[in-house]
């Protein structure tokens, strides 16, 4: 599974329950009504364990978290070598 | 009818037939034991009345009227509502200080008069069958009725995944009406019409914060003192926090005898406010009790608890309630007085901090000192505490035209709420498609040209107060064991008082109950009225799932969230509830959002299974709460008419 499948998955998965994601990788998860104040710790304790990373006090940003592109640019600064889609 | 709501009223039963019109009572006898029976009449039999209820202000009422020329069989409050609408008819009620759901039958008129308090606190219900008027102060009473069909009422479901409660006249079933607080229920010549007789009108006028504690002060003495008019025993509820603490120490004031008091405490430390309410206890000297509530103790409950508050819940709050309850009438009391309605009266709430935050950014999004306040929102919440400033701005966000919205105030609320939709089944968001709850509250609730403050006072005054507040955590809990609340703060001069105050003297800065907290000070110890607000929570997930270190399995959680019966069933999405269960059970979940949306389909599901599925009334249904006596009384009546609403 590709990093972009894994949290793709996982925002069906967990904030979704199932249902098709039907808006496009930029759109806001919070704008989506995703996340609320404790969706972020759940997102950020999936990143640590799928990825191997710290996230940061500072780095919890809509900047870094809020989208699924920006997920992804997250991802690919913590961990350079996971993004080519090689398993996590 | 009255079988299924004995637990209102355990002392006694009585019932009229008047021509086509039936009226029944079930007693909890408080004021004149022996006497006081009901329903009663006046002299010859033309004015009847069943109630449910409290008149405190029945002694001055009374004098009044012997000096009217009146005489009394009874020392009891029913019989000067019988006096007093033989003297002033409907208006009588403008004269009443007190609590009540009563019914007045005219026969003289041919007029029945049906009629709730002005802000809530005790419930009545209605449908129109045929041509027959059915009410009831539980619905349970109303399914009794062979001709009422059971279904449930998608418009009142969406109402409760929004403001977390129906807006009455709307229920969560087709069908029954419930009698919004401060309105008359009229039937004549077969028409019935509602109308409303009192409001708060908010408007503020200017008062010295040292005059306006005097006042507030001398209002709550009363207040409280008319409430301890009892012929027998009155305990008070401490929850640890400060209304309840000032209620009670104005008991204490009240009476030389000693004070029985009642809490709940938490094994989880994060709702447990027991030190604080030992350090009331030591400084009243009451002769005090508490019930230790675990989380498997409120999902054990729960089955009971929503047969009780006849509509889904969004938190298991009720249920440390219910148990609460339990203790007091076990303990031989039948009746508290509480603190509710001091948030909603003197400006408690954190969501009217969290509005006043957002008002005060949103006018100068760029000020770094404004945006930081934000961080003073929820500190009793840890997962916001590990919130960064830029997600906390994110979530408070102040989209334009916001700020000139009277539903300001409550928008993220009910957004977040509304959230929990996304678990409705095809079929239910189809029915659904294109309504807006928030229209149902503009045109019930408009606040135009009120004070902000005032708009959001109003709005929870309207909404949670009597939807939630009042019926699922109040009367409803407490009337399952027989058990009645007594309310100083929501006496009518106060909710009066409380609506002329300048706003700054409720929530001064972030200093909410400001003006409370002025009198607190001569009543209560520092630390009670210094400590921040907590407000009364208690374990969701943890009362289902049980926790890592103890789980808990209860077959009801298993076969209501199954597939199979969530398919049936046909209110929820099958697949997303079984999604939203494993993640309860693999301890993954940790959000408000998924918490509130595991109590609310279990909720609703159990409502299904009992009121829908059950070929019974529920309350009949054998289980542990039959086996306690129980409460006050609840008229009971049919009536035949056409149906005409205003």
């Amino acid at each position: 599974m590709t990093p972009l499948e894994s949290i793709r998955g996982f925002v069906q998965d967990n904030f979704l329950f199932g249902e098709e994601i039907t808006f496009s990788d930029d759109a806001s998860l919070l704008e989506q009504g995703l996340i609320d104040s404790t969706g972020v710790l759940e997102l950020v304790a999936f990143l640590e364990e799928q990825f191997g990373i710290a996230v940061e006090d500072e780095e919890l940003a809509p900047e870094n978290l809020d989208s699924i592109d920006n997920l992804m640019l997250f991802i690919e600064r913590k961990t350079p070598a996971c993004t080519s889609g090689a398993p996590a | 009818m009255l079988a299924p709501i004995v637990h209102r009223g355990p002392d006694g039963q009585g019932a009229v037939a008047l021509g086509g019109t039936a009226l029944g009572h079930v007693r909890l006898s408080i004021l004149d034991v022996s006497g006081g029976t009901q329903p009663m009449s006046n002299e010859d039999g033309s004015i009847w009345v069943t109630f449910n209820g409290e008149i405190f202000n029945y002694i001055e009422l009374r004098e009044e009227l012997i000096r009217r020329g009146h005489r009394f069989a009874t020392k009891s409050d029913t019989e000067v509502i019988v006096h007093l609408y033989e003297e002033e008819g409907e208006d009588c009620v403008r004269r009443f200080n007190g609590q009540w759901a009563l019914a007045i039958w005219d026969a003289r008129q041919s007029k029945l008069l049906v009629s709730r308090d002005r802000l809530g606190v005790r419930p009545l219900y209605y449908a129109v069958v045929g041509n027959e008027l059915i009410f009831a102060s539980e619905i349970k009473a109303l399914f009794t009725h062979a001709g009422l069909p059971r279904r449930i009422d998608l418009v009142g479901l969406d109402q409760v995944f929004t403001f977390w409660s129906p807006l009455a006249p709307r229920t969560v079933f087709e069908g029954v009406s419930e009698l919004p607080p401060a309105h008359h229920l009229i039937v004549r010549n077969g028409r019935i019409e509602t109308r409303r007789y009192w409001q708060i009108d908010y408007r503020p006028k200017a008062i010295g914060i040292e005059d306006a504690a005097d006042r507030l002060l001398e209002l709550l003495g009363d207040a409280a003192r008319i409430r301890l008019r009892s012929d027998v025993p009155v305990g008070a509820y401490l929850s640890g926090g400060l209304d309840s603490a000032v209620t009670a120490a104005l008991v204490a004031r009240s009476t030389n005898a000693s004070l029985r008091t009642f809490s709940i405490t938490f094994d989880d430390p994060a709702y447990d406010e027991s030190a604080y309410q030992q350090r009331m206890v030591r400084h009243l000297g009451t002769d005090h009790d508490a019930i230790r509530c675990r989380g498997a103790d409120i999902g054990r409950a729960l089955p009971d608890v929503i047969r009780h508050t006849e509509k889904p819940i969004l938190r298991t709050a009720p249920a440390a309630m219910y148990l609460l309850a339990g203790l007091v009438r076990r303990e031989g009391y039948k009746v508290v007085l509480t603190g509710e309605g001091a948030d909603e009266m003197l400006g408690g709430y954190d969501i009217f901090k969290e509005a006043k935050v957002r008002r005060f950014w949103a006018r100068r999004p760029e000020s770094a000192r404004r945006e930081a306040l934000l961080g003073r929102l929820y500190p009793y919440q840890q997962a916001m505490l590990g919130q960064s400033l830029a997600y906390r701005k994110a979530f408070f966000h102040v989209r334009p035209g916001d700020l000139s919205d009277p539903l300001f105030s409550h928008l993220p609320r009910w957004e977040l709420t509304s959230r929990l939709k996304r678990f409705f089944s095809e079929a239910v968001r189809a029915e659904l498609a294109g309504r807006d709850p928030l229209g149902d509250v503009r045109a019930l609730f408009p606040g135009e040209g009120m004070h902000p403050f005032c708009q959001a006072q109003h709005l929870e005054t309207a909404t949670l107060l009597p939807g939630y507040i009042l019926s699922s955590q109040g009367d409803r809990m407490a009337m399952a064991h027989s058990v009645e609340g007594r309310f100083p703060f929501l006496d009518h001069h106060i909710a009066e008082f409380a609506a002329e105050l300048p706003p700054r003297w409720k929530m001064l800065g972030l200093d909410e109950k400001h003006l409370l907290k002025r009198i607190a000070d001569r009543l209560v110890p520092e630390a009670i009225v210094r400590r921040s607000k907590q407000p009364y929570r208690a374990p969701d997930a943890a009362a289902l799932f049980g926790t890592a270190v103890e789980p808990l399995q209860l077959d009801y959680v298993d076969e209501l969230l199954s597939p199979q019966r969530v398919r049936d069933d046909g209110l929820f999405d099958a697949g997303a509830v079984a999604r939203l269960a494993e993640k309860f059970r693999a301890r993954r979940a940790i959000g408000v959002k998924d918490q509130m949306a595991l109590v609310g389909i279990l909720s609703t599901q159990l409502l299904v299974e009992q009121f829908i599925h059950s070929p019974r009334p529920a309350s009949v249904v054998s289980s542990r709460t039959e086996t306690v006596p129980s409460l006050a009384p609840a008229p009971a009546c049919h009536f035949p008419c056409t149906s005409e609403t205003h």
